[in-house]
C-alpha cells in the first residue's frame, strides 16, 4: 500500500501540494487526472523516490522511497512520459535491467511483445515511438512489481496498440499490485481506469470507484439541457447532464464530463465523497 | 465489444451474457469466461467483470464451483427472459411510446404494424 499523510512539496517557491492525504491500495488500475502542472508526474516521481516531500511522509509499504532502500526499488517500476530511449534492443535492456527486479520473468516479456506485436531484437533507434513505447510496457510489465506507475502510456499509440494496451494491463493487474495510470487520453483507459483520482492545484479533489461515483451522481443523455443539473454539455446529438443521484438510478460514468463537473463543482464534489 | 454511453459497463457486460444465453451460445451448465479472461479479452478493469459476475450470481443466473469457475445455473434462461422483459418495459419502451406519441401514430396504426 502506498501512503501519503498531510504531504506539502514544492519546486522551489512553486507549491504543488499543500497538505495532501491519499492512499492507493492493492489490486487495483488508478487512473490519475488532472489538468497541466497540477502535479501528476511530481505524484509519481514522489511515490517512487525520485523526489522527496518536503513535509509530511510517503511511504511504500510502511517505507519512505527516497531512502532508495533495495526492498522499496525492487517492486517499483516508473515509466516516465519523456523516457531516455535505451541503447541496443528491448530484450537486451530488459535482461541488463532485470536482474534487479526479483520476479522478474523473460518468457512474460517475450509473450508480452508478441501481444504487442513488437519485435525484442530489434533495436530501439530503429524503431517508432509507439514500437519503443510498447517495447517499455512489455518490459514494465514483465518486470513483474508490485507496484507500475505509467505516465500518459497511450501517448503514440495507435488505434489497435490503445486496445491491446487494455488488454494486456487488464490481463496483468492482480491482488498483489497496484497499477496507477496518469493521463489526459482518458477515451484510451476507459473502463480500465477504476478508482478515479483527481488532482487540483495543491490538492487532491476526488478519489472515488466508478461504483462510488454512480451512486452520487447520475449521468444523462438528453434532447434538452437540465438547467439543475451541477454540469452540462453540448454534444452531437443532445447534452450530458450530470447531476446528484437522488432516484439512486446507475448509469455509465463518463470521465470527461465527470472531469469537467469535478472542476465547476470543486467545492461541493469534496463534500460530496 | 462496442459499449454504449448510457448503461453502467457491468451491466452491459451482463446484458452480453443474457444474449448469449438467450441465442443458445452459452447453456445451462457450461463454464463461462474467469473474471480474468473476460477483463483480458474485452480490456475492462477485472473489479468491473467481479461486479458483474456478482450481480448475475445474485439474480441466479450463473452460480460459482469454488476453485473451479463460474457457471451457467439450469433455470438461467428462464430467469433472463424475465428480467430483459422487465428492462425492456421499464427502459425501452417509454421512449418507443414517447416518439409514437410525438408522431402522431396511433393504436391502431402501431397494431398493424406489430401484427406484420
Amino acid at each position: 500500500m502506498i501512503e501519503i499523510k498531510n504531504l506539502d512539496f514544492a519546486y522551489k517557491k512553486q507549491v504543488v501540494f499543500n497538505n495532501i492525504s491519499l492512499s492507493f491500495e492493492k489490486g487495483n488500475i488508478y487512473g490519475l487526472l488532472g489538468e497541466n502542472g497540477v502535479g501528476k508526474t511530481t505524484l509519481l516521481k514522489l511515490i517512487s523516490g525520485l523526489q522527496q516531500p518536503n513535509v509530511g511522509s510517503c511511504t511504500v509499504d510502511g517505507i519512505d522511497p527516497f531512502k532508495r532502500l533495495p526492498e522499496t526499488l525492487q517492486k517499483v517500476y516508473f515509466i516516465s512520459e519523456d523516457f531516455a530511449i535505451p541503447e541496443g534492443t528491448p530484450e537486451k535492456n530488459v535482461k541488463s535491467i532485470g536482474v534487479f527486479y526479483p520476479n522478474f520473468d523473460l518468457t512474460l516479456f517475450r509473450d508480452l511483445c508478441k501481444d504487442m506485436e513488437v519485435d525484442p531484437t530489434r533495436k530501439f533507434s530503429e524503431m517508432s515511438f509507439g514500437q519503443q513505447k510498447k517495447s517499455l510496457i512489455a518490459t514494465a510489465l514483465s518486470l513483474n512489481t508490485d507496484y507500475l506507475f505509467l505516465d500518459e502510456p497511450t501517448n503514440g499509440l495507435d488505434i489497435p496498440s490503445k486496445s491491446l494496451f487494455r488488454q494486456v494491463i487488464s490481463k496483468h493487474i492482480n491482488d498483489g499490485r497496484t497499477i496507477i495510470i496518469s493521463t489526459h487520453q482518458v477515451k484510451d483507459v476507459e473502463n480500465l481506469i477504476d478508482p478515479i483520482v483527481i488532482l487540483d492545484n495543491d490538492e487532491v479533489l476526488l478519489k472515488a470507484t466508478f461504483a462510488e461515483i454512480t451512486s452520487k451522481l447520475y449521468f444523462d443523455f438528453a434532447t434538452e439541457k437540465d438547467t439543475e443539473a451541477l454540469y452540462s454539455e453540448m454534444l452531437p446529438g443532445g447534452y450530458i447532464n450530470v447531476s446528484i443521484n437522488k432516484a439512486g438510478i446507475e448509469s455509465q460514468v463518463n470521465i470527461e464530463a465527470l472531469f469537467n463537473t469535478v472542476m465547476h463543482n470543486k467545492k461541493a464534489i469534496k463534500e460530496m465523497f | 465489444m462496442e459499449f454504449n454511453a448510457h448503461k453502467p459497463i457491468y451491466l452491459q457486460i451482463c446484458s452480453q451474457i443474457y444474449e448469449k444465453i438467450l441465442n443458445g451460445e452459452l447453456k445451462a451448465e457450461d463454464r463461462i469466461l474467469s473474471v480474468r479472461e473476460l477483463g483480458a479479452e474485452l480490456g475492462v478493469n477485472p473489479n468491473t467483470i467481479m461486479r458483474s459476475y456478482e450481480a448475475l450470481q445474485n439474480s441466479g443466473i450463473i452460480y460459482n464451483k469454488r476453485g473451479i469457475g463460474y457457471f451457467i445455473s439450469p433455470e438461467a434462461k428462464d430467469l433472463v427472459m424475465n428480467q430483459m422483459k422487465t428492462e425492456f418495459i421499464n427502459d425501452e419502451l417509454p421512449e418507443i411510446v414517447r416518439k409514437m406519441k410525438l408522431l402522431g401514430i396511433t393504436q391502431e396504426e402501431f397494431a398493424a404494424y406489430f401484427n406484420k
